[in-house]
């Protein structure tokens, strides 16, 4: 064999097979596609701003999502569903392999889109080869810059309607298109389109095996027990390996008389493949499960007359003869962990409050005494309103007993909409009317005319030097 | 072809010894060479727009790539490109933006200051830089200040008077504190009373005869204390001189003290040896801007009087 100083990408045409498990992947992919390109365009009545059902509006940095506004100080939400879908993908490849790639990752399902488009134009996997493998004529020019054209559309479309989420939709998709759009929204749209073509178009398969780190470390998630698309080894190879159905050879009690194998060797299930491996070698690295494989064994056996289930789902454990087994403690551990953080985070969107407060206390110094005599300790208040108009709160403190509360005169606070108010409160206190050193103490925020929530509360601790608390009490 | 390309087989780089000892090779993917090439080229792009290669004893310094900004003192300097000169323009814009707030501060009333969010978180932020450089070193960082030596500008108290026409006044010319010392003038005995008396007009438990006679110096010629600190004792601002009724001790460290004889020894060293301290003018390391910033943040401190 001759050295090369790289290697190039050996070409893969997957021929296409209906059956289950194309139905479903057809399926998710309608409503994968559905949902990306049709959403930035829903409308969504709300009162006072936008009317986008999903609008990530980073100039602001106000989040919408249907009913829910996301503000910056929400960031944890994001952190908790990133967490809730990695769980989610340490428990369903425990359990069912790489369900993920085979069937929602967009690689897949844009490589599968751009597949089809190729074979819409080109035609059947024998006429590509033969395609690509001829001379260059208007003909091959005519298809295969048509192959190419309608890739680069469906990339612009899903670049721009990536940008589409950023802003409103009507607006710039019509900006875009007339050339006033805004630098990023045009930045975005190509880089994405370029992506798009490029690893959908030119790359696809080598994105899986090459680039993907989550190809790789999904495989360490793996044990006996994980499903994974497998091939019967026993039942396909018999004794005396598989054989083409020549004459002779067709029934199934001839072939088992023999010690001859059910695989018909016929090569269907490497033709399907999108990642072009010979799924009856066993497990690879490179197999996505989308379980194409499975479809197209399933309908040669059904035309021989010969059970299904020569390549199927399976795992370790079931290919030697036993029962799987799915309430593993992993399994289990990862569920627990799942609904706990997803129970977290609707609990916390759930109980999310109009209004937010935060008092610091200020700590250089921590007490000044005051003239009349009184401990004054400072803190630095600053109140949120997420509401869409100007709400006036009033400021108020509970549990210190005989204190007071200084706001510099300011006894009705105005927050402008989606905006915040920060203001330096002073609280007063005899040191005979504290009954310890470090006294909790709660800041109480209540709106005053708006049906907006319940008051608010923030504990904070008052300070009162022992030296001066001991003679009080003296 | 198909089903050679996918057999599992090593290439070799042909090259064979002894026989059958062979090296193998791995050859990378063509995306990958691609992607080194592409460095190589962005070093050779790179090399053309900034500076690269030691050349004499001079460098390249790359050319259509050079930094033109303004320095402090007003010269235009253009340079080729280095991390240096972007900081100088970095901070030349942040001077420049910085000087705009500083423009509309001044002509800025400080209710204006106070109620306008934009004006008043300015004057906050820059009001702490200068306050850590001016201020803190005596005042200490949060203002609280040092008992005897320096006042604490957190309280409510002010010696020199708190509003923002005084503090301005204050900060822009300094003050001179003075109290003379009393350990000749008057005897021990009455130190003593003296003494007590003061301690007694801020509600501490004294001798009750002696302060009624302490009261006597206070306010007689002997003592002669309420020509500054006026006969009520409640100070004067003209004058600073320091309000006695009240709580707050600037000099004699009073609330330290555990017991009445240690209060009284604090307070008795004051009279002895009175006071002399001063707070240096600003107006010279300060412009007009910046002493109203300062103003507005010291009163804010103290939460004005």
């Amino acid at each position: 064999m001759s050295a090369d100083a790289y290697q190039a990408r050996i070409p893969i045409y997957p021929r296409s097979v209906k059956g289950r498990f194309r139905t479903l992947k057809t399926a998710i992919l309608v409503l994968a596609y559905g949902v990306y390109f049709l959403l930035p365009w829903l409308r969504w009545e709300r009162a006072g701003t936008t009317g986008q059902a999903v609008l990530f509006d980073l100039q602001a940095r106000h989040f919408y999502l249907f009913d829910l506004v996301v503000y910056a100080q929400d960031i944890f939400w994001l952190a908790g569903f990133l967490v809730i879908a990695a769980f989610l993908l340490f428990f369903v490849t425990g359990i069912a392999g790489r369900v993920f790639c085979g069937y929602f990752c967009f690689q897949t399902l844009w490589a599968d889109v751009f597949v089809f488009i190729e074979r819409l134009v080109q035609g059947e996997r024998n006429a590509r080869i033969r395609l690509a493998a001829a001379p260059w004529t208007g003909q091959k020019l005519l298809k295969i810059g048509a192959t190419h054209l309608l890739w680069l559309g469906v990339a612009f479309g899903t670049g721009l309607t990536f940008a589409l989420y950023w802003a409103d939709a009507p607006e710039l998709a019509v900006q875009v298109l007339t050339g006033a759009a805004p630098f990023p929204a045009y930045a975005t749209t190509l880089f994405l389109t370029a992506t798009t073509y490029v690893m959908a178009g030119l790359a696809r398969e080598q994105v899986c095996t090459y680039m993907c780190p989550y190809a790789r470390f999904q495989g360490v998630m793996f044990d006996e027990d994980t499903l994974v698309v497998a091939y019967d080894a026993a039942r396909g190879e018999g004794t005396a390996g598989r054989r083409k159905p020549t004459k002779g050879m067709t029934e199934r009690e001839a072939r088992q008389a023999q010690g001859v194998g059910d695989c018909i060797d016929c090569g269907y299930c490497v033709q399907v493949c999108p990642v072009g491996i010979d799924i009856r070698n066993g497990l690879q690295y490179q197999c996505i499960s989308c379980a194409l494989c499975i479809d197209a064994c399933d309908t040669v056996m059904d035309t021989t007359g010969f059970p299904r289930g020569l390549v199927a789902y399976s795992s370790e454990r079931h290919l030697i003869g036993k029962k799987n087994r799915y309430l593993r403690p992993r399994n289990i551990g990862y569920a627990l962990a799942l609904l706990a953080v997803m129970a977290a985070l609707v609990w916390s969107i759930a109980t999310r409050n109009q209004v937010e407060m935060v008092a610091r206390q200020v700590r250089q110094p921590l007490s000044v005494t005051l003239s009349d005599g009184r401990e004054q300790n400072r803190y630095e208040v600053k109140i949120n309103n997420k509401t869409n108009r100007t709400v006036r709160y009033r400021l108020s403190i509970a549990g210190l007993p005989g204190a007071e509360l200084d706001t510099g005169g300011l006894s009705v606070i105005e927050a402008p909409p989606q905006g915040n108010v920060q203001l330096v409160a002073r609280v007063k206190l005899e040191p005979r009317d504290a009954t310890a050193s470090r006294q909790l103490f709660e800041f109480v925020v209540t709106p005053l005319d708006t049906p907006v929530d319940e008051p608010l509360a923030w504990e904070s601790v008052f300070y009162m030097p022992p030296a001066r608390l001991a003679r009080s009490a003296r | 072809m198909k089903k050679d390309s996918h057999k599992q087989s090593v290439q070799t780089t042909g090259h064979a010894w002894d026989g059958d000892l062979q090296e193998f090779n791995n050859p990378l993917p063509r995306w990958w060479l691609w992607g080194f090439y592409g460095t190589a080229v962005f070093a050779v792009i790179y090399w053309v727009f900034f500076p690269a290669w030691p050349f004499g004893t001079g460098f390249t310094t790359g050319v259509l790539n050079d930094i033109t900004y303004t320095t402090a003192d007003g010269r235009e300097v253009t340079r080729h490109w280095n991390t240096r000169s972007l900081l100088d323009k970095e901070m030349a814009q942040a001077r420049s933006d910085q000087q705009q707030f500083l423009d509309e501060l001044k002509g800025a009333s400080y209710a204006d200051i106070r109620t306008d969010q934009r004006k008043s978180a300015f004057a906050y932020s820059m009001a702490k830089v200068l306050y850590a450089d001016n201020c803190a070193a005596c005042h200490q960082a949060g203002g609280a200040g040092k008992v005897g030596m320096y006042p604490n500008l957190a309280d409510d108290a002010w010696l020199w008077g708190g509003n923002f026409a005084r503090i301005e006044e204050t900060i822009r010319d300094g003050r001179n504190g003075y109290m003379p010392a009393f350990r000749k003038s008057l005897d021990e005995t009455q130190l003593a009373e003296v003494t007590d008396y003061v301690l007694s007009l801020s509600g501490h438990a004294v001798d009750v005869q002696a302060a009624a006679r302490g009261k006597d110096i206070f306010n007689g010629q002997d003592g002669g204390c309420h020509l500054c600190h006026t006969s009520e004792a409640t100070g004067m601002v003209s004058l600073g001189s320091a309000n006695l009724t009240d709580s707050v001790w600037t000099i004699a460290d009073v609330p330290g003290q555990g017991d009445i004889e240690g209060k009284r020894r604090a307070v008795r060293e004051v009279i002895e040896h009175g006071v002399s301290r001063q707070m240096p003018g600003w107006a010279g390391r300060l412009n007009e801007a910046e002493i109203k910033i300062l103003t507005f943040y010291v009163r804010e401190l103290g939460g004005g009087a």
